[in-house]
């Protein structure tokens, strides 16, 4: 497990590297305000109102994080310190808690592609996963329609196994049944394109090949609300064509769309629908355009 | 800094003030809670959907463990039997545990390999949602699936290990017996008791980041309370002359003691032996069915909550 915590944190620290090779991504919105004229649409805006019901609303939402730091050689071990610290009710002293959303408030409606932007850290991936169910809220609450489901599957998968067998595993992971699996594994390995390494471990492919087989595993189901954390950033520009067209399939499947991507040029392509969070909260929310001008002048 | 909070305050009127409270828009139009836990039997049916799941990755998780090493896959009979000859030399010639009792390398491993179980599924539990934190933050399946698949694990291993066992009990001599048709059951009761007491340090593991320092402690002194090095009631009655009700106690009162017992009295006859007594039976029917129930329902109650750290 210890490999996939750092397998995430790199990807993580990627991050960075993809804002700032991309010309347009200029993640660095200052906390100096943008003009007063920019439009700041309220979460129930009748933006898409003529679509429909909604499908995703977020009340008021909190989420708080608890973050352990490394221990130091001088408590780590200590069997006493641990006792009277657990006997006490005390948290460890490094333990921090880190309040990742505050507040945040939204109707999502059926047929939304909603595209997430902000700078790192400022609770985008959260959000995504409290929307997910998968954080629960320290206060507030989320109301879905359905199950949403995020796109990511890597933390199911292991490095020391073959392909063959992640794809079943990653497979199973998200809920699939063994004939749905069966069904699903030949389309998954002709679309990452890995062919014989199939048969390989994953610890021996590439990034790019170990990238293109786990977007290819993770899109291979269909959902109701599907949430896109950065999955475009992947592979060479043939599987990022692939992928685009692979993510508009699932669009038009899929009820509603959250994305987040350092690239805004997918964001602009496929959101109908932009929420800009900065530490945490709505700093924006409505028209692409408008919310992606006022981001990159940020 | 007053653009953030403003718009906030804008999503707020916009969903509060101007129209209706965001949760009466929900449920008008039927959106459920996202994290909601499940009514318990519903819980039962969703994990035995992930059944799949459950043993797909208990399987590689085993594979995974000694692909990095030359031997592989040998190493599963290979810890064990090395297990044993250290247990040997250390209690059986150096400590001189022996006694009187009858068979004791036979009954050493015995009581160590059924310990081991559990005490290897006690601790696998409590890292089962701790070290998972990645993998509950990015998908939705019933989160007693990690603790039941790392039981599942152990369980495997011990198929390995139990060969290993019965190949050494025979070759010290003991009969096969028809009483050893029992063993599949006492395995199954124990099982149960594993998964419940695996359940309940799961979800105190997840709270209770000290606990994995602790864990060695707690499962070594269990291991000195449970008889697996000499007999509890040699020791206990015959040694230190305490009254009998305190032999049945540490049988009776330690779920590890009662399988451990019923699993010698199995597998070891040869020495005048006998089948488990109807009190070991009951102690180890009551462990699996209480550890079992109180495990899931305990575990359950927190089913929302795990994932936040």
């Amino acid at each position: 497990m210890a490999e996939l915590t750092e397998e995430l944190s790199l990807v993580k620290a990627e991050e960075p590297a993809v804002a700032g090779t991309d010309g347009k991504a200029k993640a660095q919105p200052k906390p100096a305000a943008p003009s007063a004229a920019q439009p700041k649409t309220a979460a129930t805006s009748p933006l898409d109102v003529p679509t429909g019901t909604p499908t995703v609303i977020v009340d008021d939402l909190h989420i708080i994080y608890r973050v352990y730091g490394a221990a130091s050689d001088a408590e780590k071990g200590n069997a006493v310190n641990a006792l009277t610290r657990i006997l006490r009710r005390q948290g460890r002293p490094q333990m921090k808690e880190v309040h990742a959303v505050k507040g945040v408030s939204f109707v999502a409606y059926h047929g939304d592609a909603i595209g997430i932007v902000g700078r790192n850290g400022s609770g985008k991936s959260t959000l995504l996963r409290a929307i997910a169910g998968l954080l629960p809220p320290h206060a507030g609450a989320v109301y879905t329609d359905g199950q949403p489901s995020l796109l990511g599957v890597n933390a199911a998968l292991m490095r020391e196994l073959t392909g063959e067998r992640n794809i079943v595993l990653g497979c199973y992971a998200m809920g699939m049944t063994p004939a749905e699996v069966k069904d699903k594994y030949q389309e998954i390995v002709d679309f990452s394109g890995i062919d014989e390494f199939v048969q390989l471990p994953m610890s021996t492919y590439s990034s790019g090949m170990g990238a293109r087989l786990r977007f290819a595993i993770s899109s291979a189901k269909t959902h109701d609300v599907l949430l896109i954390d950065e999955a475009l950033a992947t592979g060479d520009r043939e599987f990022r064509k692939k992928s685009e067209q692979r993510i508009r399939k699932i669009r038009e499947e899929a009820g509603t769309v959250f994305l987040v991507a350092h690239d805004l040029r997918v964001i602009e392509e496929t959101c109908n629908r932009v929420i800009w969070l900065h530490k945490g909260k709505i700093k924006m929310d409505g028209d692409p355009k408008e919310v992606l001008a006022a981001y990159n002048k940020g | 800094m007053s653009q953030p909070e403003s718009a906030v305050a804008d999503a707020q009127a916009g969903g509060r003030g101007g129209q209706e409270p965001l949760a009466k828009l929900a449920a008008r139009y039927g959106l459920r809670r996202a994290i909601a836990r499940p009514r318990f039997p519903v819980y039962v049916r969703q994990l035995w959907e992930r059944r799949h799941f459950i043993l797909t990755y208990a399987t590689s998780r085993n594979v995974s463990k000694y692909s990095s090493s030359a031997l592989g896959q040998l190493w599963q009979v290979l810890t064990p039997l090395l297990n044993a000859a250290i247990y040997y030399v250390m209690f059986g010639l150096v400590l001189g545990g022996k006694g009187h009792i009858h068979n004791y390398s036979a009954f050493l491993l015995t009581g160590m390999f059924v310990f081991t179980y559990t005490q290897r599924s006690v601790t696998a539990g409590a890292k089962s949602i701790s070290g998972n934190l990645s993998l509950i933050r990015a998908l939705h399946f019933p989160r007693a699936s990690l603790p039941l698949a790392y039981i599942i694990q152990e369980l495997q291993q011990l198929a390995i290990s139990m060969s290993v066992l019965l190949v050494i009990v025979l070759i010290t001599h003991e009969p096969i017996a028809l009483s050893w048709l029992l063993v599949p059951v006492v395995l199954v009761l124990q099982t149960l008791f594993n998964v419940g007491a695996g359940l309940v340090m799961a979800r105190l593991g997840a709270s209770m980041r000290d606990l994995n320092q602790l864990l060695p402690f707690i499962t070594r002194t269990w291991l000195y309370a449970s008889g697996v090095f000499f007999s509890i009631q040699e020791r206990v009655v015959g040694t230190a002359h305490a009254p009998q009700w305190v032999a049945d106690v540490m049988y009776y009162a330690n779920p590890a003691a009662s399988y451990i017992e019923a699993m010698r009295d199995i597998l070891i006859t040869s020495g005048g032996g006998h089948n488990p007594p109807d009190s070991v039976w009951i102690s180890c029917v009551f462990w699996a069915v209480f550890a079992l129930c109180f495990g899931f329902w305990y575990f359950w109650r927190a089913e929302e909550r795990y994932g936040r750290g």
